[in-house]
């Protein structure tokens, strides 16, 4: 059986990992690709790389992460944050990262997906979505609106028919992520994730708001997501990724208990 | 030396990492006659049959695997890599190298598990249930899960040539093995220690 995945997100400014991390092993907590072998150890499914990096001049750095990452770990990552151009997206596959995440760049230029799409196949392109809830409306009928810059502009673009057009234009997955839930550790945004998952049939990953197991378990079945983002509950050593993973094996939830 | 054949199709360079990392040389090459000197023989691959096997016969590669299989040279297909061994694919109803018997046929749509809609691609770790042993096989355990993305699957002609399926709203063969060509249908290189595993095994293949 098919099982869910969960995928750790690691947030990276200029070649270093930005949240202080409590690993009880030696683990070098600013590095991002001792970071990532770590939760390749540690039973991670995918691994997400965030690139948070403001200045342009400093996006060579992650292209070295990734092409280290890749000779160290064995399972797939994707990388996103900051990634405009098809020529972004072919730097990073080369280095390494299984998949791509394009999030403002194809709310601005929905275009690009195609061409990720056709350069470099579905599968590799993720379509990441920032999304505020807000009064239903005509422009916006799900009360479920796309945002850029962290939440602070409002797109007026309805986020159902937005995951619409990401499928229609070729993207494999989508990344879904709340901004309302992001950061509070109560749990996803679950009436969205599941107002996502029946408009697609890609796979979504949910995002935001995972504080405990349960979190997980509710998105992954209720909410019909494919897997779910992680950050603080493991990045701070509350919960380990075996742990979470046995508590969805007690529910009946299929996990990848070996690795 | 171990020939990463490299035909423009996807990330060949995460399976040569992988070699590498196991401690096993290897050449990603499309040189006809380096491939024919190879000892083993990787056929990776990502995206689409038509223009894969196109790519193939443009580089003179779809006669050098031909030559290389009745050679006995071990070849391991994957992913694609593994469809375009069987004898036709639906992706784009092409003609593939026919080193297997047996056809690639797309999921079909909608594709249910009971009354569950199951998304097409199979993307994702799934299990595989082992129907014989087979020495890149071994010491596969039964709950181990591989990595697969992939919207077509191999149906070989002989269900003697199945080592191992895989459920995903229907069985289907997930590895395959005749004589000195075995190929999955997931990706090892991405799929953890058991996948580093069937490389190595592969490798070592006597």
């Amino acid at each position: 059986m098919l099982t869910k995945r969960i995928i750790p997100c690691l947030d990276v400014r200029d070649g270093r990992t930005t949240k202080g991390i409590k690993f009880k092993n030696n683990v070098d907590i600013g590095d991002p690709v001792a970071m990532a072998r770590f939760y390749y150890e540690a039973g991670a499914d995918e691994l997400v790389f965030y690139d948070i990096t403001a200045s342009s001049d400093h996006r060579g750095i992650m292209i070295d992460v990734v092409r280290r990452t890749a000779e160290e770990i064995f399972i797939p990552f994707s990388v996103g944050g900051g990634i405009r151009t098809v020529d972004d997206m072919r730097a990073v596959l080369l280095a390494g990262a299984e998949k791509v995440s394009v999030n403002t760049a194809a709310v601005q230029n929905p275009q690009i997906i195609d061409e990720g799409a056709r350069a470099f196949g579905s599968q590799c392109i993720v379509v990441g979505m920032d999304v505020k809830r807000v009064e239903r409306s005509a422009r916006i009928p799900s009360g479920y609106e796309i945002v850029i810059h962290g939440g602070r502009t409002y797109m007026g673009i309805d986020a159902l028919e937005w995951a619409r057009e990401a499928e229609s234009r070729g993207a494999g997955e989508i990344c879904l992520n709340s901004i309302d839930a992001d950061g509070t550790q109560e749990g996803y945004e679950m009436t969205l994730t599941r107002l996502v998952t029946d408009a697609v049939n890609i796979p979504v990953i949910a995002s935001g708001g995972a504080g405990r197991p349960e979190h997980l378990a509710d998105v992954l079945t209720e909410a019909g997501a494919d897997a779910a983002l992680i950050a603080s509950m493991t990045h701070y050593g509350t919960y380990t990724v075996a742990e979470i993973k046995n508590e969805l094996h007690r529910r009946g939830i299929p996990v990848r208990l070996q690795w | 030396m171990i020939a990463v054949i490299d035909y423009k199709a996807g990330n060949l360079a995460s399976v040569a990492r992988a070699l590498r990392h196991l401690g096993h040389e290897c050449r990603v090459t499309h040189d006809p006659d380096e491939i024919r000197r190879a000892d083993r023989i990787v056929f990776p691959g990502v995206g689409a049959a038509e223009k894969a096997m196109a790519d193939l016969r443009a580089l003179g590669l779809d006669e050098v695997l031909r030559e290389a299989c009745r050679a006995g040279t071990p070849l391991l297909g994957i992913c694609l890599g593994t469809q375009i061994i069987f004898e036709h694919s639906e992706e784009g109803g092409v003609d593939c190298l026919g080193l297997l018997p047996g056809v690639v046929r797309r999921f079909p749509s909608p594709l249910f598990d009971g009354d569950v809609r199951l998304k097409i691609p199979h993307m994702g770790w799934n299990t595989v249930r082992w129907r014989k042993t087979h020495p890149v096989f071994a010491g596969m355990d039964p709950g181990a899960a591989f990595y697969f993305v992939h919207s077509y699957y191999p149906d070989p002609a002989d269900p003697d040539l199945v080592v191992g399926e895989t459920d995903y709203g229907r069985t289907f063969a997930a590895a395959v093995a005749r004589g000195r060509l075995v190929a999955v249908q997931f990706h090892p290189e991405k799929s953890g220690r058991p996948g580093l595993r069937i490389l190595d095994n592969f490798c070592r293949w006597g």
